[in-house]
């Protein structure tokens, strides 16, 4: 018997989650040159069309259908034949057919964090294709094995709503395209500043506003756990936002609003997975050190040299790593960690991580390689100067003059 | 005649066209412009890259004048747009061949 406040409540967490995907458009637009400010946007708009489309014909079974193996889906669902308005397996308060749709948002958001890595030189159409991929032999997988019934999942790992399955993956990912793609021309050499830092804090708004669809909604009902998702998710991200602030200012000598906007996606990946499951006390920890680790996850990258654009590694990789260690410490509602007296949640959420990284890395590396070498990832070296936006899409986006 | 060109700081723009119009001065083309002279500019820093920013936004002021105007001009200019500080500016006095009104047809002085 399907629950009015739970479907009112779950649907606006749908809408919400999917408001996510402008505000990352607007977050990464903000921060590259304004030449490339239309197609870094278009990645992330073109993944709501995409992501959609291959949902509902095989992506939704492959990562929701009945278990395979402890591996895959199956088919049973394509194109969500037998998903209807009827409480499906996963909840029985709120319709199926709004279970696929949440669980459709995450799908979108996902490949579209990525873009950061490969920001202003991938081809559009190499990008449509990697997205499709990737999605199909990635995030489907690693969407099963954690939350669709799968192995990871079954094992007793615990993600509230996608540390490993969004953030460790994308994260990852964003390494393997970064190293296989290559650096900008000019990376180092010339000065590549955020040309619109405006859209970039409204973007990370929105993103903040959206993510309480994100965590809250995983409790899939207007509860009590929904609220203490609502509260962690507040309290993590405000202590990230001070914490990188604080960094900020120790280490490069003033506080910066781009630092206070990257601390809040910090912490918002950071209590990704740890959202229902912790109290406000460990949230305000898992917040603080998120945005320590992540700040300094990007001095890291600096050294290390590669041209990671927009930093999805240092926040989304790291970040979620951290977030999903840090569930295995502070668990206490629903499930124990470290802290609580229960070690062996700590190994799970360990083997699922480093499981993820590496699935991630590999599969997408191979994606990456066979697209480098037969269509070509990056945009010839005339577009990459004349820009993405004109090259890509015949657009400018801005008539200043 | 001659084309007056000043290189003034921004925030002295209304200064030294309140200043202008007080002179007789009634007409003038602004544009935004980056530039350096001795004026060192400043380091941004974002996500711990840094960057070193020399280009610093400018006005330039462009008047047409009667040559006999140029040197009231030229102190009206100074006056009005100088703090004191490195960077105030520079003004160029540079000789005009001619000027036309594109209403009227109207040439040399009287289409100043």
């Amino acid at each position: 018997m399907i629950s009015a406040g739970d479907t009112a409540w779950m649907l606006v967490a749908t809408a919400l989650v999917m408001f996510m995907t402008p505000g990352l458009a607007l977050f990464y637009g903000g921060l590259v040159r304004s030449k490339n400010v239309l197609g870094t946007m278009m990645q992330s708009i073109i993944s709501l069309g995409v992501v959609s489309v291959i949902w509902v014909c095989y992506g939704y079974s492959l990562s929701f259908g009945p278990d395979m193996g402890g591996i895959i889906g199956s088919l049973q669902w394509i194109g969500l034949s037998g998903v209807g308005t009827d409480p499906g397996p996963y909840s029985d308060k709120i319709p199926h057919l709004l279970f696929c749709a949440f669980q459709l948002m995450f799908a979108i958001i996902t490949p579209a964090l990525i873009t950061g890595a490969f920001a202003e030189r991938m081809k559009f159409s190499a990008f449509l294709v990697f997205t499709i991929l990737w999605s199909t032999f990635v995030y489907f997988p690693v969407c099963h094995w954690v939350w669709g019934g799968g192995w990871l999942g079954k094992l007793g790992t615990l993600d509230f709503a996608g540390g490993t399955v969004i953030h460790i993956n994308s994260g990852v990912a964003a390494l393997a395209a970064a190293l296989i793609i290559g650096k900008r021309k000019g990376y180092k050499q010339e000065p590549f500043y955020p040309h619109n830092l405006t859209i970039t804090v409204l973007g990370a708004s929105m993103l903040w506003f959206g993510w309480f669809g994100f965590n809250a909604g995983s409790a899939l009902a207007a509860n009590g756990t929904a609220a203490i998702a609502f509260f962690t998710t507040q309290i993590a991200t405000a202590m990230a936002v001070l914490a990188w602030t604080l960094a900020d200012k120790i280490f490069h000598g003033k506080p910066t609003t781009l630092g206070a906007a990257s601390g809040a996606v910090a912490g918002l990946v950071a209590i990704t997975p740890a959202a229902g499951f912790v109290g406000p006390l460990s949230a305000i920890m898992i917040g603080f050190v998120a945005g320590i680790v992540c700040f300094l996850a990007i001095m890291i990258k600096e050294k290390l040299g590669y041209d990671d654009s927009l930093d999805v590694v240092a926040v989304h990789g790291v970040g979620g790593l951290w977030g999903a260690l840090a569930t295995g410490l502070f668990a206490s509602v629903g499930a124990q960690g470290l802290f609580f007296g229960n070690p062996r949640q700590l190994a799970i959420q360990a083997l699922a991580a480093l499981t993820a990284i590496v699935f991630s890395f590999v599969v997408s590396s191979i994606i990456l390689l066979v697209l480098k070498k037969t269509i070509g990832l990056r945009v010839s070296e005339e577009d990459e100067l004349q820009g993405l936006d004109l090259s890509q899409h015949g657009e400018t986006g801005y008539y200043l003059w | 005649m001659k084309k007056i060109e000043a290189i003034i700081k921004p925030f002295k723009l209304d200064a030294v066209k309140e200043a202008l119009n007080a002179a007789g001065v009634k007409g003038m083309t602004i544009t935004e412009v980056k530039g350096f002279g001795r004026q060192k500019g400043h380091k941004e820093i974002y996500r711990g890259a840094e960057y070193q920013v020399d280009f610093l936004p400018k006005i330039k002021i462009e008047v047409v004048v009667e040559s006999g105007m140029v040197d009231k001009v030229e102190e009206t200019i100074m006056q009005a747009a100088r703090t004191g500080k490195i960077g105030d500016g520079k003004i160029f006095t540079i000789p005009l061949d001619g000027v036309v009104r594109i209403r009227t047809g109207e040439s040399g002085n009287e289409a100043i």
